[in-house]
């Protein structure tokens, strides 16, 4: 695989750079000086490229093609606030450890863009590889694991298997004793696995995006997708119409009715996906632990919170918000798994609207319409992606022609039956 | 948490039941003859509506048996409940019910159908 092309880094010479000369200046100011971190813009009458979606998919996609792509007359159209949505909804975790070549390309491509991320864009997204640890439950499940295992390490990717005692030394506070329900039977790590803070990856990419001449347009909702024949020519908003000869849509929960603006059928089902934090408490666990059998996933913010993953609602959604049952259901493994939780609180749960495929792999992808590319589907597991995604979306949109890692994502493979079965490698069923 | 009124059982949590999906979805009779689009329509391509949905479920702690609903996906209000085999009554549901593409898909592969009898029968 050639050396990934990381674009012009944003803010390089720009006096809003961030640094420690600039601290320092801003503190003999008395902090009253620091500029905005992107522009609030008003929508203009026309752009080359319009984004629906200001999550962290949507602004890496604005930023890729400029810093990468050197297209800068770009709107990202949000219909909220920026990373309002699925970004500042999830557990954080990033990984790269999926069984198929195919999804291997495409987490690694993002996780090789996550390390360095934070240079390249000049803000702290709080990067951390703590690993990621995923347990087995059953003979099976290590069986399964070992397999999973190897494929990763052949697509040179970290990996390792370990057993209870292991996981013990790593994780002090999980029990291993055998006479569990689910007893812990093995895991596998991916050490440069690890979190990220969700705001700022939205936060980021918008300032540097920004910094580029890009538009973020807030509180800016699509209405209407216009087209002439089968070349798209614009979007109505709340804020007016705004011509675009390209359109990218990567609005998650809300893919399907965009796709419906513009008369395609997407095979997604969306769910909402829930998760909670405790209150805070003294550093208990340095990485992340999931769980694919009991459906739970743990780690610990810098402030102290335990952040919980919780499974999907089993019926179509769009109310961001889940059900109790799924929250007791996790819960209960996570009680089990590390008893020192059972009398700690329950902060705030939260639910996001994600867009489930069914080969639980995402749709980075043109259209039959000339001008309007799809990239959603990533379901229960989009965050860690969002470098990746970004670049290899922005590449699509820029030359119209999908490279070697997006192709296998296109929309056909559902006609073709090329699916990519990620359902073991994605952290909750669907 | 929704509050589903089993046709049969009454009312119960939606953690008896389990769900399935787009209801009024039919099989392509001869899978082996259709296209390949055809075929993705069936198994992939469910209505995914903010708004009002016809879908399937099934008491399966309960009753076992499958039946339909007309429910909200955002407000999650269900409309109405209705036998598996039966269309909506309901004004706005049975509206969702003719909208739906699949009608078309149903009307054309009819059609299709009745100009094959015809070459034979001719």
């Amino acid at each position: 695989m050639s050396a990934i092309n990381r674009g012009v880094r944003a803010l390089k010479n720009s006096a809003k750079r961030y640094s420690l000369a600039a601290l320092a200046r801003n503190a003999f100011n008395g902090h009253n000086q620091w500029t905005e971190a992107w522009r609030n813009a008003k929508p203009r009458e026309a752009y080359d490229v319009v984004i629906i979606g200001g999550g962290g998919h949507g602004l890496a996609t604005a930023y890729y093609l400029a810093s990468v792509h050197g297209i800068r007359n770009i709107a990202v159209l949000e219909k909220g606030w920026i990373g309002g949505g699925n970004t500042g909804r999830n557990t954080t975790i990033i990984r790269s450890n999926y069984l198929w070549d195919e999804s291997a390309a495409l987490y690694e491509h993002a996780l090789k863009l996550w390390e360095g991320l934070s240079q390249d864009l000049n803000f702290n997204l709080m990067f951390s590889q703590r690993g990621v640890l995923t347990l087995a439950h059953s003979e099976h499940e290590m069986k399964e694991m070992s397999r999973r295992v190897n494929a990763i390490r052949l697509n040179g990717i970290d990996s390792e298997v370990l057993n209870p005692m292991e996981i013990k030394a790593l994780v002090p506070i999980i029990d291993i004793n055998p006479g569990l329900r689910y007893p812990v039977m093995g895991g596998f790590l991916q050490k440069r696995g690890g979190t990220a803070r969700h705001d700022a990856v939205a936060w980021g990419y918008a300032r540097a995006a920004d910094d580029f001449g890009v538009d973020i347009i807030q509180n800016c909702a699509v209405t209407a997708i216009r087209r002439e024949g089968d070349q798209v020519t614009g979007v109505e908003t709340n804020q007016g119409f705004i011509k675009a000869a390209k359109i990218g849509c990567v609005a998650s929960g809300h893919s399907g009715v965009l796709a419906a603006m513009a008369g395609l059928r997407l095979p997604i089902e969306s769910r909402p996906l829930q998760a909670l934090v405790s209150e805070p408490i003294k550093p208990v666990i340095d990485t992340v632990v999931m769980s694919n059998a009991v459906h739970m996933y743990i780690s610990q913010s810098d402030k102290g919170e335990l952040v919980l993953g919780a499974g999907t609602d089993a019926y179509n959604s769009y109310a961001q918000r889940g059900s109790l049952p799924i929250i007791e259901h996790m819960l209960e493994a996570a009680v089990e798994l590390y008893p020192i939780v059972s009398r700690v609180r329950v902060l705030r749960t939260w639910g996001g609207i994600v867009d489930t495929c069914p080969d639980a792999s995402p749709i980075i992808s043109k259209t039959s319409i000339k001008g309007l590319y799809f990239n959603c589907g990533w379901g229960t597991g989009g965050f860690k992606a969002t470098p990746g995604s970004g670049h290899v979306f922005a590449d699509l949109i820029a030359r119209d022609t999908p490279n070697a890692i997006a192709a296998p994502f296109a929309l056909s493979r559902f006609e073709s039956g090329h699916l990519i079965d990620e359902h073991g490698a994605a952290g909750v069923a669907h | 948490m929704l509050l589903i009124d089993c046709p049969w059982c009454g009312p119960r949590d939606d953690s008896e039941f389990q769900y399935g999906g787009e209801a009024h979805k039919r099989r392509p009779p001869a899978p082996d003859q259709v296209s390949d689009a055809v075929w993705a329509d069936y198994l992939f391509h469910n209505q995914n509506p903010k708004g009002l949905y016809l879908e399937r479920w099934r008491h399966s702690a309960g009753c076992r048996r499958w039946f339909n609903i007309a429910r909200d996906t955002v407000s999650h209000a269900v409309l109405e409940v209705y036998p598996a085999d039966a269309l909506p009554s309901n004004a706005a549901a049975r509206a969702v019910y003719e909208q739906n593409w699949r009608r078309e898909n149903e009307a054309a592969a009819n059609a299709a159908a009745v100009a094959e009898t015809t070459e034979i029968g001719a």
